[in-house]
């Protein structure tokens, strides 16, 4: 799956003739069509508060299986609260809460007597930036969540291996499994932290700016691993990383802030689309630079 | 010159500059602070000199001697050494768990506007006075003890060797659960505060995971804290060994070795408080001095260790490293 | 198609988001019931206090009348009587405590802050630190040994520096946090301004941090007046008026632990009405500290 350039020149220009700031590589897999296969996650009116203050309006969008859909938008328009929602973290802010239909493989996780720990096992999560366990070892902090569900010995081994090489990390900490996690470097623990989120096998990882804090070939690295892991998992990751979004995502969701300081998602659509022949002017404003 | 205005006192260009007062204002202050110094280091000192003839005489056997003789002047400590580690342990058992449990509920659980005055109740426990808790300890927790407590214990385990013998209000135990509360708050507090410092990154990470509740707290939060919480109990066992007043009024005061705890007994600081104004001078009071200076020692050392662990705790999180 | 994820453990399909596979139901009880116990553990923390304030407060207040704040000491079967030198010689202790751990502390915490280069500022708190770990009756032990020994006599002196032992290591600490508190600006514009370091510390600095200081000065002083153990071979104690500083003096906190296990009732009484006293003390004190360390965070 090699990138392919795409010439500016097929972007719409405005009378006054805006042309993209720098050329775009964009996935070439975003050719490929839609999945045929009920979505992964299935959004429906989602809005969500911290308080009195909305910070989300009616969100829509369908996530595709094994897919990357990038969020991206401009910082404090809710991509970040919208990722939350999608595991039950948000509401895990005092006074925060969410009101919508999220439907994970048809069940409604937000419906009552569901019990957000269960989601969260299928729906993981990668943070901003790297927070792996300080008292445990490398090898402890993957298996954290294996423990928890009292996973037997031989079977965390395995996984834990498993996810580690899932993570281009098991050549690098091999020999030293038993050390402190916090030993690696920065690049190297957030590799760890996502070992980690995929020991417990869940369908879909939730990514927040995974790479925002990191150098760029520990950045490179991390959007490489996320092209490979999607042929397991369904993966989102909200970035504020133009480039990042088009080198990596199959779908790519627009989030713009309103006047009211809440969040929408304006437009959705195959990532070359999105970055070639954006629907709605905001998407182009922003994609253009001239906004966000 | 260009500074920056920072908190605090100037950078070092501008301290005793020479203008009129400057360098004899300093030296008083010098001498003022070094006055600490002085003290601390007289203390040990003296209180060395003072317990020369107990020191003679005794040697290292002091420690292991279990005699408390003043007519026939045979001195031993161990009996007060045991009654202050035995009532001490005990107390930070209790003390650890209760306090440890009141910190998470402060730092994890409680709403926020809670944490303010929950936390003024506790600090209140520290600043009773011990005499106070010298004074409801014989009134009220002595008898409490003896109907409603004492009986149900002899008759579950009555068979252990803990808990041989009559209960006459005034007890090793007794003690140990006033000073159980005496510690409770110091354990709480400083808990309370190194649970805080925990980042929300990590139980980010853990809840992240699929992490039930306590899962979060015990996996993720208290591992972290675990140094600082250390040194919060440790500094409780510091506080535990120099407790007097409520210690004195309520041990019984018998200096023995015996383990039922319904029996009665003596640590160092209440064999101090009880006989030394009217000790003779001479071997009895040298040796009584000699009590103070292992007591001392002991506390310092305690002391020091736990205010090691409660500052390494505060400088790996600096450093991003446990 | 895409990969399943195998279900951890025996028992019900992974997709149950309700009850969960077959251990999280034991997970969930696990954390509830390790939650109620940190419930217990806060309702373990507050019944003594409860329990201790509401007798402190039952019995002694009836205790408080004039004559327990104005007559002697007496016999056990006089009705008449009451701890007023008591009073007064722990307010006389606290002064003398003041006297000598006040310029003490203040200018140890000013040295601190101020002036001192780093490595002897460690050694300082260092000391500061231990001496305020110090069992408080070993203070009394030193101090028998340095003041009653070679005056030959227990006395209000002695007992005024014990005490000032104990505030000692508060004041220092509270007068150099107050003092980093206050920001390097103004120490900056009083020197712009000519002023010389001395001054711009005594008159600028300092007051600025005099509020906290005044803050922890009391609680220092509720502390003292709390303490028994160091008075017990220096003031010792005294059934009449005090008669100088070199003499015996009496202070609230031995009468109330001599009276406390007296088998009399009057005496019993007197012990309780100290208690509250006391109590009442260290309540006020602590509840004003609060307030005023709110307000200066600019509530």
């Amino acid at each position: 799956m090699t990138p392919t350039e795409v010439e500016p020149t097929t972007i719409r220009q405005e009378a006054n003739g805006t042309p993209l700031l720098r050329p775009l590589t964009i996935n070439a897999a975003a050719e490929a069509l839609p999945s045929t296969e009920a979505p992964a996650l299935s959004v429906r009116d989602l809005q969500a508060w911290y308080g009195s203050f909305q910070a989300l309006k009616g969100i829509n969008i369908q996530i595709a299986p094994r897919q990357i859909t990038a969020l991206i938008g401009p910082s404090g328009c809710g991509k970040s609260t919208f990722l939350r929602c999608l595991n039950r973290m948000h509401e895990v802010i005092p006074g925060a809460r969410a009101t919508g239909e999220v439907l994970f493989e048809g069940q409604s996780i937000y419906a009552p007597g569901i019990n957000p720990v269960l989601i969260r096992r299928h729906i993981g999560m990668v943070f901003q930036k790297a927070n792996p366990f300080p008292t445990k070892s490398i090898f402890e902090n993957v298996a954290s969540g294996l423990r928890i569900q009292g996973a037997p010995k031989a079977m965390i081994a395995e996984r834990v291996e498993r996810s580690l090489h899932q993570a281009a990390l098991w050549d690098e900490v091999k020999d030293k499994l038993h050390q402190p996690a916090t030993s690696l470097s920065g690049g190297q623990q957030q590799r760890l932290c996502l070992a980690r989120a995929v020991a417990v096998e869940p369908e879909i990882v939730l990514m927040d700016e995974p790479a925002s804090a990191l150098d760029p070939i520990a950045t490179l690295k991390i959007e490489e691993l996320m092209m490979q892991l999607k042929q397991h998992y369904t993966i989102i990751v909200v970035t504020h990383n133009m480039q990042q979004a088009a080198r990596v995502s199959d779908t790519t969701g627009v989030f713009m802030v309103r006047p009211d300081r809440a969040g929408e998602l304006v437009e959705v659509g195959p990532t070359r689309q999105i970055f070639t022949n954006p629907q709605d002017s905001r998407t182009e404003a922003y994609i253009t630079g001239r906004i966000g | 010159m260009a500074v920056m205005s920072t908190p605090g006192r100037l950078p070092a260009q501008a301290t005793g500059r020479g203008a009129t007062g400057d360098p004899a204002f300093r030296r008083v202050a010098l001498i003022l602070a070094t006055s600490v110094i002085i003290v601390v280091i007289a203390m040990l000192i003296n209180m060395t000199w003072e317990s020369r003839e107990s020191l003679n005489q005794f040697g290292l056997g002091f420690l292991v001697g279990q005699v408390w003789d003043p007519v026939h002047l045979v001195f031993g400590a161990l009996p007060f050494i045991y009654g202050t580690v035995i009532t001490s342990l005990i107390a930070l058992l209790l003390a650890g768990f209760v306090g440890l449990g009141t910190a998470i509920f402060l730092a994890e659980i409680a709403p926020g506007w809670i944490r303010t005055p929950l936390s003024f109740l506790v600090e209140l426990l520290a600043a009773i006075p011990s005499v106070v808790y010298g004074v409801w300890g014989i009134f009220i927790l002595g008898p409490f003890l003896k109907s409603n407590v004492v009986p149900g214990l002899k008759a579950t385990l009555g068979g252990t060797p803990f808990f041989q013998g009559a209960f006459y209000g005034q007890s090793i135990l007794t003690a140990s659960l006033v000073l159980t509360i005496m510690v409770l708050p110091i354990v709480a507090a400083i808990s309370r505060d190194v649970i805080l410092t925990v980042p929300a990154s990590q139980r980010e990470a853990m809840i992240g995971l699929g992490a039930t509740r306590w899962e979060v707290i015990s996996r993720a939060v208290l591992p972290y804290a675990r140094t600082g919480i250390l040194g919060a109990l440790i500094l409780g066992l510091g506080r535990a060994l120099g407790e007097t007043m409520a210690v004195t009024m309520l041990i019984g005061n018998r200096g023995q070795i015996t383990p039922s705890l319904l029996k009665a007994g003596d640590t160092l600081a209440s064999v101090l408080a009880n006989q030394f104004a009217e000790a003779q001078a001479g071997l009895q009071r040298s040796s009584l001095v000699e009590l103070a200076l292992i007591l001392l020692v002991i506390s310092l050392a305690v002391n020091a260790v736990a205010r090691l662990l409660v500052a390494r705790a505060g400088q790996a999180q600096g450093a991003g490293r446990i | 198609m895409a990969i399943q994820a195998q279900p951890l453990t025996e028992g019900k399909p992974i997709r149950d988001l309700r009850r969960g596979p077959a251990n999280f139901q034991t997970r969930r009880v696990r954390s509830n019931v390790m939650l109620g116990l940190v419930y217990v553990a806060v309702a373990a923390t507050l019944i003594p206090l409860l329990a201790v304030l509401t007798w402190v407060f039952v019995q002694g207040l009836p205790a408080l009348n004039v004559d327990f704040f104005t007559k002697l000491p007496g016999p056990a079967d006089d009705p008449h009587q009451g701890v007023a030198n008591s009073i007064v010689g722990t307010v006389q202790l606290l002064g003398i405590a003041s006297l000598i751990s006040v310029p003490l502390g203040v200018g140890a915490g000013i040295y601190i802050a101020e002036f001192g280069g780093s490595r002897y500022n460690t050694l300082l708190r260092f000391a500061t630190d231990v001496l305020s770990g110090v069992p408080s009756i070993t203070i009394g032990v030193f101090v028998y040994a340095l003041v009653v020994l070679p005056m030959r006599s227990f006395s209000m002196l002695a007992g005024g520096i014990a005490l000032a032992l104990v505030m000692l290591p508060i004041l220092i600490r509270t007068t150099e946090e107050m003092l980093r508190l206050v920001p390097g600006a103004v120490r900056e514009a009083a020197l712009a301004l000519g002023a010389p370091m001395w001054k711009t510390i005594m008159r600028y600095a300092l007051p600025a941090a005099l509020p906290g200081i005044v803050t922890g000065g009391l609680l220092a002083m509720a502390r003292a007046a709390g303490e028994t153990a160091p008075l017990l071979f220096t003031a010792l104690g005294n059934n009449q008026w005090n008669t100088g500083i070199t003499q015996p003096v009496d202070a609230l906190t031995l009468k109330v632990f001599f009276y406390a296990g007296q088998p009399y009732e009057i005496w019993r009484r007197e012990s309780w009405g100290g208690a509250v006293v006391l109590t009442l003390m260290i309540l006020i004190t602590s509840i004003l500290a609060r307030l005023a360390t709110r307000r200066r965070a600019g509530r």
